[in-house]
Parts: C-alpha cells; sequence; structure tokens
C-alpha cells in the first residue's frame, strides 16, 4: 500500500476515450468532487460533432480536461499532467498535449488488435509495448477486465457491465489523489435510483476502482493538491450555458419581466435552452420553434407583448435571425439575441471554439442597423454578461447581442455565486397612459437616452402600429422622406451610441495605466491572456491587460487608455476581427494575433508573441 | 355551431377601427373589401379594440394593420405567424389576427404557417388569396395555375399550385373556411365564424388583385357564373347549387360527383355537410379541379372544417402553473446556491 502522499500545487488531468465511454461524465464527477475541497479549477471538455463517430477511431475521441489548483487559476491549462487513455485512439490524440514525463493511465484492453488498427497505428507496431512512450510513467490497467470481474455476481449483459468502466477509472482516480467520493455516490443514486442493477454496476466498479489503487502497491506516492487561496465565500462549481441562463432568470426576477426564450436546438448553445426549460416555477416560457428565423420573430412578439423575449443561437443560426434583428431595430424593442459562437463559416467546427462572429454581431444586417454588443469572458461570467445584456436591452428599448463561445459554454469553474440582494435591480416601465401634453400617443417620441416608450397591446387608448418600414420620427407614421430617412438613421445610431454614457468606464484588468505594451482582447481568452500577462508582469515586463464587455458601444475611456501605451496586441480566436474595429475607431497601429484552430489560445503561445512585440 | 353568430351589440363603430392613415391600395383592389368588413364585423364582436392585435408579414394585404385602429405590427416577409406565436403565448388573452397573402403565408413563410396550425394557437389567420405577387409587380405566386404567363413566366409557370385548404388540413388546423372579397355577407359570417373559433382559424379569402390578375375568381364571384360554380357549405344542409339550386354533390364512394335533382335525383341522397366530419372534409377540399374543365366540381365556400383541440398557449401556461404547485414560485437564491457548494474562510 502508498504510504506516502505528496503535496501537489495544481494538477492538469485529461480524460480522453471513445464518445461511447462516458468521459465527459468522468470528468464533470471529478471536478465537482476538486471543487467541493475548495480547489480553484477550470475545465475544458472537447468532444467530436458526431452524436457516436465509428466506436474506437481517432474522431470518435471526447476528451475532457480538468485543472485543479490551490492557486487561482484561469486557464485549463497548456499541457497534461496525467493522462486517462480508454484506448489506442484517445493515447493517439492527445499525446502531444501530455508534459514530458507525464503519467499515462492505460486501458491495455482498448490496445488490442482491433483498437491498433482503428487507431490507425501500423501493423504490429502497439506504443504500449514499442517503448515510444518511455520518457512517461505509463501506468497499466486491464479496466474492462477488472470491471467485469467486479460486477460478475450482477445479472447483467456484458455490455451494460462495460458501460461502467469509466467509474472504475474514476474510483481509481479518487484513490490516487487521496478524494472522498461521496459526493459520486449520491449522484449515481440520484440518477440510478429507479434502476438498482445500474446504480449496483457503477458504485461497485467505482469501489473497486478505488480499492485495486488501494491494494496494489502501483505507485509509491499519492498526490493531494491544498486547497486554493481565494477569496472568502461560498463557491459552488459553474459552466457558462448554465450561467449564463441564470442571469437571464435573475433578470428576469430583478426586472419584473417574465421571460420567453424563443429557440432552435444548435451546437453549442442548445444547453440553455434545456436550463432554462427546466425552471418553469419562474414564469419562464421556452417555446423551441420550428426554425431560427420562427425562434427570433417568436421573442420578437413575445416582446412586443410586454415579456423579456430572448432567443439563444450559435453563427449559422445567428446569420438566418439576420433579417429579424433589422426588424427588432427598427421596432425599438427589447429582445437578447445569445450567440454561443463556434468554428465557421457555414456548419463549419461545431464543437469547437472560435470568436469569429464579432464582425457578423457588429455589421452583419441590411442597411444602418446599429446594435450593442456584450461579451463573456469566462464561464461564471457569463451569469454577469447575460444580466447586463438585459439591462441595456430593455432600458434602451433595444436589442442587444451577447456573445459567448463553446470553450467558455462548456468549461467550468468554481462560481462566487451572488445573493438576490446583491443584484442591482433592472428597472422597467411600460407606459400606460397619455403624459400631461399628449393629446394622442406617439409611438417614436423619445426620452433624454433617446429611447421610445414601451407600451403594450391591451392598453387602452394608445392603440398603435409599428413596423420594419421606415417610420416618421414622433409619430411612427409610415414614411419615405428623404431628410426624415437620414434623420431616423442618425438617431437609431445615437441611440446607441448613447448607451456609453450609461455602462461602466474600462478598467484595466493588470499591470499599470501606461507603458509599453497594452493587450487588449475580449469574450473566452480572459483566462488565457491573464496568465500571460501575470508571467510578464512578475518577470518586470511593461504590459497591460484590457478585457473588453461592451463591445459596442465601447466604454468612453477606451481611446484614452489605448492613448497611453506604446503598442498594442490584441489576440483574438478569430483572423483579425476587433483589432479591425479598433483600428477604425481609434486610429492605432493595433497588431493582430490570430488563432483559427478550434482551441483556445495556450499562455506559452501568447507570452512569446508578447515578448517578441516587447523586444522591438 | 351554426353558420350564422349572434354578433354583440356593438358600442363601437366600424368607424373607430378606422385609422387616419390613407389607404394605399390601387383603386379597385379586393383588399377594400376586406377591410370594411372587418371594421364591420370587429365591433360586434365585444372585444375592447385595444385587445385586438394585427400582425401582417409583407405584401399588398400586409399594409393591413396600418389601416385599423388597433393594436398592430408590420413585419417581416412570412415572418406575421411566428411573430404572432410569440405574442400570443406572451398574452393569451389578446385576439390576435393574422393578415396574410398566398406569397406571404404559403411560399417565403409556408413553414410558419404550418407550423401554427399543427400547434393551434388561438389566432385568425385572413389568408388573402390572389394567386399572384401584387406588391412586387406581378411574378407568380405558390397558388397561381399551372402555365400562368407572368413577368417573370413568360412561357409559362411549370410550378404545381399548392390547395391552400389541403395544405391546412394536412397540418391539422381545427378551423378551416373559404370565402370571397365580392360577397360581403358571406365574408362577414365567416369572420365571425373565424374569430368565434377557440383555436387557429384559416380563412382563405379570394381577393381579385385587378391590376396584375383581374379577374382571377370571377367565375366565382359573378353573378352570371357564380351560382354554377360556386357551392356553399351550411351546417346540416345537403350540398346544393346551381341558378335555380336544382343540382347537389352526392358521395358515390369516396368520390363525389354532381347529381341533378330535376332529373329524379332526391335531396335525400345527396352529402349532407358536417363541418365536424374530419374525413369527408378531405374529399370536400379536394373539391378543386380547374373550373375551366369539363365536367368539374363547382367551388365550395363556407367552414370545410371545424374541431376543438388544446390551444399551444394554454397548455404552456398550464405547465407553468403546475410548476408552480409543485414547488412554489422560483426562488433565485436557492437556484443561484445549487445543491453543492464549499465556503472558504
Amino acid at each position: 500500500m502508498a504510504d506516502t502522499q505528496e503535496i501537489l500545487q495544481e494538477v492538469v488531468i485529461k480524460f480522453a476515450g471513445d464518445s461511447g465511454d462516458g468521459m465527459q461524465l468522468t470528468g464533470t464527477q471529478f471536478t465537482n468532487n476538486s471543487a467541493m475541497l475548495g480547489l480553484d479549477l477550470a475545465t475544458f471538455p472537447d468532444f467530436p460533432a458526431e452524436i457516436r463517430a465509428p466506436i474506437g477511431t481517432l474522431p470518435g475521441v471526447s476528451g475532457f480536461q480538468l485543472r485543479f489548483s490551490s492557486d487561482r487559476i484561469f486557464t485549463p491549462g497548456d499541457e497534461c499532467d496525467v493522462l486517462v487513455a480508454m484506448n489506442a485512439a484517445a493515447l493517439k490524440v492527445n499525446l502531444k498535449s501530455l508534459k514530458k514525463g507525464g503519467k499515462i493511465i492505460v486501458n491495455t484492453d482498448g490496445f488490442d488488435t482491433k483498437n491498433l488498427r482503428l487507431a490507425n497505428y501500423p501493423d504490429g507496431i502497439n506504443p504500449l509495448e514499442d517503448h515510444s512512450l518511455d520518457g512517461y510513467e505509463v501506468i497499466k490497467m486491464d479496466v474492462t477486465k477488472m470491471t467485469r470481474e467486479a460486477l460478475k455476481d450482477i445479472t447483467m449483459g456484458t455490455k451494460e457491465k462495460d458501460r461502467a468502466k469509466n467509474m472504475f477509472v474514476l474510483g481509481f482516480l479518487y484513490w490516487m489523489y487521496n478524494r472522498n467520493m461521496d459526493n459520486t455516490i449520491s449522484f449515481l443514486t440520484e440518477k440510478f435510483g429507479k434502476k438498482p442493477e445500474i446504480l449496483e454496476s457503477n458504485v461497485k466498479a467505482l469501489q473497486s476502482g478505488y480499492n485495486f489503487g488501494d491494494t496494489t502497491e502501483t505507485f509509491s506516492a499519492r498526490y493531494s493538491v491544498q486547497k486554493a487561496t481565494m477569496e472568502p465565500g461560498t463557491y459552488r462549481s459553474m459552466m457558462g450555458n448554465q450561467a449564463l441562463a441564470y442571469g437571464l432568470i435573475a433578470a428576469s426576477q430583478t426586472s419584473g419581466l417574465k421571460m420567453f426564450l424563443g429557440t432552435y436546438p444548435i451546437t453549442p448553445a442548445s444547453d440553455i435552452l434545456h436550463e432554462l426549460s427546466r425552471h418553469k416555477s419562474f414564469g419562464i416560457k421556452t417555446f423551441q420553434a420550428e426554425d431560427e428565423i420562427a425562434a427570433i420573430t417568436s421573442a420578437i412578439g413575445a416582446s412586443y407583448g410586454g415579456m423579456l423575449g430572448v432567443t439563444t443561437t450559435s453563427g449559422p443560426g445567428m446569420a438566418l435571425k439576420t433579417e429579424a434583428m433589422g426588424l427588432a431595430v427598427m421596432l425599438e424593442i427589447p429582445l437578447l439575441i445569445v450567440n454561443v459562437q463556434r468554428g465557421g463559416p457555414s456548419t463549419g467546427l461545431p464543437t469547437k471554439t472560435e470568436q469569429s462572429d464579432l464582425m457578423q454581431a457588429y455589421y452583419g444586417r441590411n442597411g444602418e442597423c446599429p446594435m450593442p454588443v456584450i461579451a463573456a469572458s469566462t464561464p461564471s461570467d457569463c451569469f454577469a454578461a447575460a444580466y447586463e445584456a438585459v439591462r441595456i436591452s430593455v432600458q434602451h428599448m433595444t436589442p442587444v447581442i451577447l456573445l459567448s463561445d463553446g470553450y467558455i459554454a462548456n468549461g467550468a469553474e468554481p462560481w462566487k455565486f451572488p445573493q438576490t440582494a446583491d443584484l442591482t435591480p433592472i428597472k422597467v416601465s411600460f407606459k400606460t397612459q397619455l403624459g400631461d401634453h399628449e393629446d394622442k400617443f406617439q409611438p417614436y417620441l423619445r426620452d433624454e437616452k433617446l429611447v421610445r416608450p414601451w407600451v403594450v397591446p391591451g392598453t387602452p387608448g394608445m392603440e398603435h402600429r409599428i413596423g420594419g418600414l421606415e417610420k416618421q420620427n414622433i409619430t411612427g407614421n409610415i414614411s419615405y422622406d428623404p431628410e426624415n430617412h437620414q434623420l431616423m438613421v442618425k438617431i437609431r445610431q445615437e441611440k446607441v451610441d448613447k448607451i456609453a454614457d450609461y455602462i461602466p468606464l474600462q478598467k484595466i484588468d493588470s499591470g499599470a495605466e501606461s507603458g509599453k505594451l497594452l493587450v487588449i482582447g475580449w469574450g473566452s481568452t480572459y483566462g488565457s491572456l491573464k496568465s500571460a500577462c501575470a508571467q510578464l508582469q512578475a518577470e518586470g515586463a511593461s504590459v497591460s491587460h484590457v478585457h473588453i464587455r461592451h463591445m459596442r458601444p465601447f466604454p468612453k475611456n477606451l481611446g484614452d487608455i489605448i492613448k497611453n501605451f506604446d503598442k498594442v496586441l490584441i489576440p483574438e480566436l478569430n483572423n483579425g476581427q476587433l483589432v479591425k474595429i479598433i483600428r477604425d475607431q481609434y486610429l492605432v497601429d493595433a497588431q493582430p494575433f490570430n488563432k483559427i484552430m478550434g482551441i483556445p489560445f495556450t499562455k506559452a503561445e501568447l507570452v512569446e508573441v508578447m515578448k517578441e512585440m516587447l523586444a522591438d | 355551431m351554426t353558420d350564422t353568430i349572434t354578433p354583440h351589440t356593438p358600442t363601437l363603430t366600424a368607424k373607430d377601427f378606422a385609422t387616419d392613415q390613407e389607404v394605399r391600395w390601387c383603386p379597385g383592389c379586393g383588399d377594400y373589401s376586406i377591410l370594411a368588413q372587418v371594421q364591420k364585423v370587429m365591433p360586434t364582436l365585444g372585444i375592447p379594440k385595444e385587445d385586438i392585435v394585427i400582425v401582417s408579414g409583407i405584401g399588398c394585404s400586409s399594409r393591413f394593420p396600418y389601416y385599423m385602429n388597433t393594436y398592430g405590427m408590420h413585419s417581416i416577409h412570412g415572418r406575421a405567424t411566428a411573430v404572432a406565436s410569440g405574442l400570443k403565448a406572451a398574452r393569451p388573452a389578446l385576439s390576435v389576427w393574422i393578415v396574410t397573402g398566398d406569397g406571404d403565408a404559403l411560399s417565403i413563410g409556408g413553414n410558419h404557417t404550418i407550423h401554427l396550425l399543427r400547434r393551434n394557437f388561438d389566432v385568425n389567420i385572413l389568408l388573402f388569396n390572389n394567386q399572384i405577387y401584387g406588391l412586387t409587380k406581378g411574378q407568380y405566386s405558390p397558388t397561381s395555375e399551372e402555365h400562368k404567363i407572368t413577368k417573370s413566366t413568360p412561357m409559362g409557370s411549370i410550378d404545381h399550385p399548392f390547395n391552400p385548404l389541403a395544405l391546412a388540413m394536412g397540418a391539422d388546423a381545427s378551423f378551416i373556411a373559404r370565402t370571397m372579397d365580392r360577397d360581403p355577407k358571406h365574408l362577414q359570417a365567416m369572420l365571425l365564424r373565424s374569430a368565434a373559433h377557440k383555436g387557429a382559424s384559416f380563412l382563405e379569402i379570394y381577393q381579385n388583385c385587378n391590376i396584375f390578375n383581374d379577374g382571377a375568381f370571377e367565375i366565382f364571384t359573378e353573378k352570371n357564373s357564380k351560382p354554377e360554380e360556386a357551392i356553399f357549405l351550411e351546417q346540416g344542409k345537403p350540398l346544393v347549387f346551381g341558378a335555380n339550386q336544382n343540382k347537389g354533390i352526392k358521395l358515390d364512394g369516396f368520390k363525389p360527383v354532381i347529381v341533378h335533382l330535376e332529373e329524379g335525383a332526391s335531396t335525400d341522397d345527396l352529402w349532407i355537410h358536417d363541418e365536424h366530419d374530419f374525413y369527408k372534409a378531405q374529399i370536400l377540399i379536394r373539391m378543386f379541379d380547374d373550373p375551366s374543365l369539363q365536367g368539374h366540381l363547382p367551388r365550395p365556400f363556407g367552414v370545410f372544417y371545424q374541431t376543438e383541440r388544446a390551444c399551444y398557449e394554454d397548455v404552456m401556461a398550464m405547465q407553468i402553473d403546475e410548476a408552480f404547485a409543485k414547488t412554489g414560485p422560483g426562488d433565485l437564491d436557492k437556484l443561484l446556491r445549487g445543491k453543492e457548494t464549499w465556503t472558504i474562510g
């Protein structure tokens, strides 16, 4: 039995196996277990677009990366310390992300002739036997055989028994990292309570995996990672799409507006629908429409009826919603369009992350069609971003685009969740009667923010018509008058520009207020940019980091911040989009750094490019 | 239910439903008659005008909301049905009317039309069918007849046209009716029936476009041909037509055939209309042959089919009530906290 315990500062584990091996579930369970210990953590699920690619093949590999640490961390890590490979394909796909000298836990049953062939290893070559893994610490175990053995007293088919393999591995890792398994046992009890055989097989496999570690002297040490030094408070683990859904629910609650979600399933946004559809007790109406267009137009109908209209989608879906977004701009009614971005164009990379819809959000409509844009930067930040997007939408009577992406949508981190009392209530008012000096309701009469009144059908004496045709200023009647059209285009633009008066000033996330290099980021690159800047700042480099939430309009002081630096670097997971907008608006020679591979930045590559710019 | 609905004694008049906007359809357009009948019928429904919303898409007919002093939205091409679905889901108590055309509802918006019908939102669809694209100046539409020469089909259209009512039936519409702009009384009766129906009502209105497709329906609407070419459906009554009410429709197996009453056929043998008969409605709806052919059947007008089925917005609200009854109103703090938390001191 291992009798020594090694204390580590942090660990990056990647669970990899076939899509059917339950790696996402295994990863999520280990994540929750780590979270309960008070570790800081970040996750990166990475799964194929196909529901079930052929078993054992390279495209069928599903991975879940988890980093847990006693320090504050902001990314799931560049390289893994431990790779769990359930079959040959999983090893082949993920070996490159393993640190030299890292641990590989392999299921030897996944390396038989058939699996090796499916993973495209040449005939007669087995990486477990050809010394190609000599630079790593390889822990071999026949998970399949041991799981079957552990479950021999249960009357289930072999196929069903094999489904518990992932629990055996999880149990083994719980032993390795010195964990208590209670949370997973109660999870399994809740999930399979009504199927006693499946519950028993999973719990038994889990315990057998733990006991296997305990009774064989595989290791000289067990590992443990201490609690992180995080801000005091109560935390929970939170994923991006869930946080986004919660932000919408919170906004609905504090604004008093009941929510209507009109949506059409699309990866990676569908989980927002799944989450919201479970919370009907908040008065949420979720509508799975026949297509993306009906999704947004039904939400427009609901907003017109006085609800908080929301539609959720990803890039291709937003393309379909474009015309209706223009209608919402013309109607000047609240509407939230959530785009959980993925790799494009067209169907692109449905399960991979990218920040390539910023231009689409900014400019992708016919006519002069300005719309505010908000970006979320981390999984838990999706909560605050959604809340802010709703606030702007209902207080400024405008559709708002909220950008998230696949990386933060499916990633998880600890979240010091707020109390309702901590949230600034969103004030909304409907106009219900004519003012003292009004003899007739004027639907496009504006206040000092240039915002028109929200009057819902059913309000007596205020009957009026709105629509997509150009309207006369103030009265809202159809107008093709040339001067009026120019005036209305300018007003709609000014209305959106004026939102800058009602949003916080841009903060510098880290570094000095002036210096040599300013790194500007937005969205899900927050963690990698923060980590890279922190490393350079620790080395004494003159680097500051600004991360933008309000993408349109920008905070009023952004231009002043930019002026205080010699150089500006804008790293993005696209082919250079924010960099064009920043150059356009501030006439600054900002430099792009682009990665368009469907995966996040590594800290190392960011540090390298920043160093190059600092050296010039 | 009968074909005549007793209207409420109106406190408002047709004038109260007119707006100050100049009506801009072409002189002689069938839309004028439809607007006039809608304005006449509305005050008799007993619905406060602030509770009425008219939603339209794009096309000549879709200008309709601007001329009705109710709430209204002139939305985008084909999407009125989807906008109305969201509005009705949000506010089930509103009386929602969708004004649309053959291009708007059956071409660009075909998808939303069928899905609204199957979901059975309690709304009224008024489909102005003129078998042509008017606003874009004269291209063929999905209801235009084959071989039709138009601006976009100089050698004749090769599209096979929709039978709009068959499409509605295929989508399980709960109320299906047809009327025409040139028969104000029948039009009013059908509007009243549509309004009275709880569920999605689909009313096709033959509407003459006197600029691009003049006379498309004259065989059904003009005095000399109407009695022979149009047959008016009445609940519980035999299918009789003809200038002297001397012809009837009999079912020969599943096939409708014309019989001549003065030649020995008895009204007892005739098809008795039952708008609740799901199977016969499908046969009736298929009485849609080309009126220029020899031996064709007359075109039916009236309520083809009516049934009661749960409305989407009601069941949607019921699920929310159920969730409330089960767990009480949502507790935001409980939601945010979740099940598994840890505290750092």
